[in-house]
């Protein structure tokens, strides 16, 4: 799982949950793996994500990567921040671990990389 | 406008991948061959530049065929959704296999999906649904539906033609933009005990759905 993932899901659909977000990362596997850098791509991504989130969740699996904790407005012309962003987002991965909601304390499992957000049916909202 | 790679060499590529090993019917598992599934990619990236530096979601995505592919023609990042752990292990196979790294695997169930910050996320949503003629109806709608909540742009989808006039009526319904694309004929092995003939041809339609403010 890549943070730019992580970025993206809740655990809203539990029964009880109010917003389910941000799930805290515990990761016992991370790997860090060569992905082609795309600035236009990582340009365009960084409107659609929480960053404190991404900063938090890179920050607590030791990735931050010297990453800013917050966006400089003119983030697109800073190469320098583009590179680190796009190894954040896409390189880093969470191969083993799990996934905290921050309300219920279900976890959910990562395992090979690919977490498991199925509910059972009594979970479910 | 043009395509990373040749229809024929996408088939080639698509044809290695490991399929379904054994299906499950409560799921609606079919795979998506890889004729159909090259003809269709090809048509998205070629007609309406959708692939090629896009944010893409496959819903539903079995084998990974869709994925895979559209991680080929030149996707930024394809996010890979299915409920089924043995579908999941497949894909998971085929990433391995062809050395893919941007293609992201998701356990979930797609109709819950909204719970998720994806709302209008994905540039495109491609999905091969569950035809929802057999014991899951309107399965189908529920997956376009769905896939129209998480895109930005459009929807791609496969369907049954018979269900054409129907999908016609549900596009006006929910206020989009919709027309057919491609005719294909999905050649269907016998996958199942209730099927009788070894293979069947199946007229199906390649969808595009499109949000109207776009």
């Amino acid at each position: 799982m890549k943070l730019i993932t992580h970025n993206m899901l809740t655990s809203k659909c539990l029964k009880g949950v109010i917003t389910g977000y941000p799930l805290a990362i515990t990761a016992t596997v991370v790997k860090v793996s060569e992905v082609e850098y795309n600035p236009e791509f990582i340009s365009r991504i960084i409107p659609k994500l929480d960053w404190e989130v991404l900063w938090k969740a890179a920050d607590s699996i030791g990735h931050n990567e010297g990453l800013p904790q917050t966006i400089d407005p003119k983030f697109e012309d800073n190469e320098e921040f583009l590179r680190k962003a796009h190894k954040v987002l896409l390189e880093v991965e969470v191969e083993e671990g799990y996934l905290t909601c921050p309300e219920s304390g279900r976890q959910f499992p990562i395992t090979k990389g690919i977490p498991n957000m199925l509910l059972t049916e009594a979970e479910v909202q | 406008m043009s395509a990373l790679l040749k229809l024929k060499v996408l088939e080639e590529y698509l044809q290695d991948l490991v399929g379904f090993k054994r299906p499950k019917i409560q799921y609606e598992q079919y795979e998506t061959p890889s004729h159909i599934a090259a003809v269709a990619l090809h048509t998205i990236q070629v007609r309406f530049e959708a692939l090629e530096n896009r944010l893409v979601l496959d819903a539903g995505c079995g084998p990974g065929v869709l994925a895979l592919g559209a991680s080929l023609l030149g996707a930024n990042l394809v996010t890979a959704l299915d409920i089924d752990e043995d579908a999941i292990k497949i894909i998971m196979e085929n990433i391995d296999d062809t050395e893919t790294t941007n293609v992201e695997v998701i356990q979930t169930d797609f109709l819950n999906c909204n719970t998720y910050r994806w709302k209008n996320y994905f540039d495109t949503v491609l999905m091969n649904p569950p035809f929802g003629t057999k014991n899951n109806l309107g399965m189908d709608m529920k997956f376009l539906q769905m896939g129209l909540e998480l895109s930005c742009d459009s929807v791609y989808s496969l369907h049954k033609s018979s269900t054409r006039s129907h999908i016609q009526k549900k596009v006006k319904e929910w206020n989009v933009r919709g027309e057919v694309i491609a005719e294909l004929r999905y050649d269907l092995p016998a996958t199942y005990k209730f099927h009788k003939q070894a293979s069947r041809d199946i007229a199906v339609d390649l969808w595009r759905l499109k949000h109207p403010h776009t």
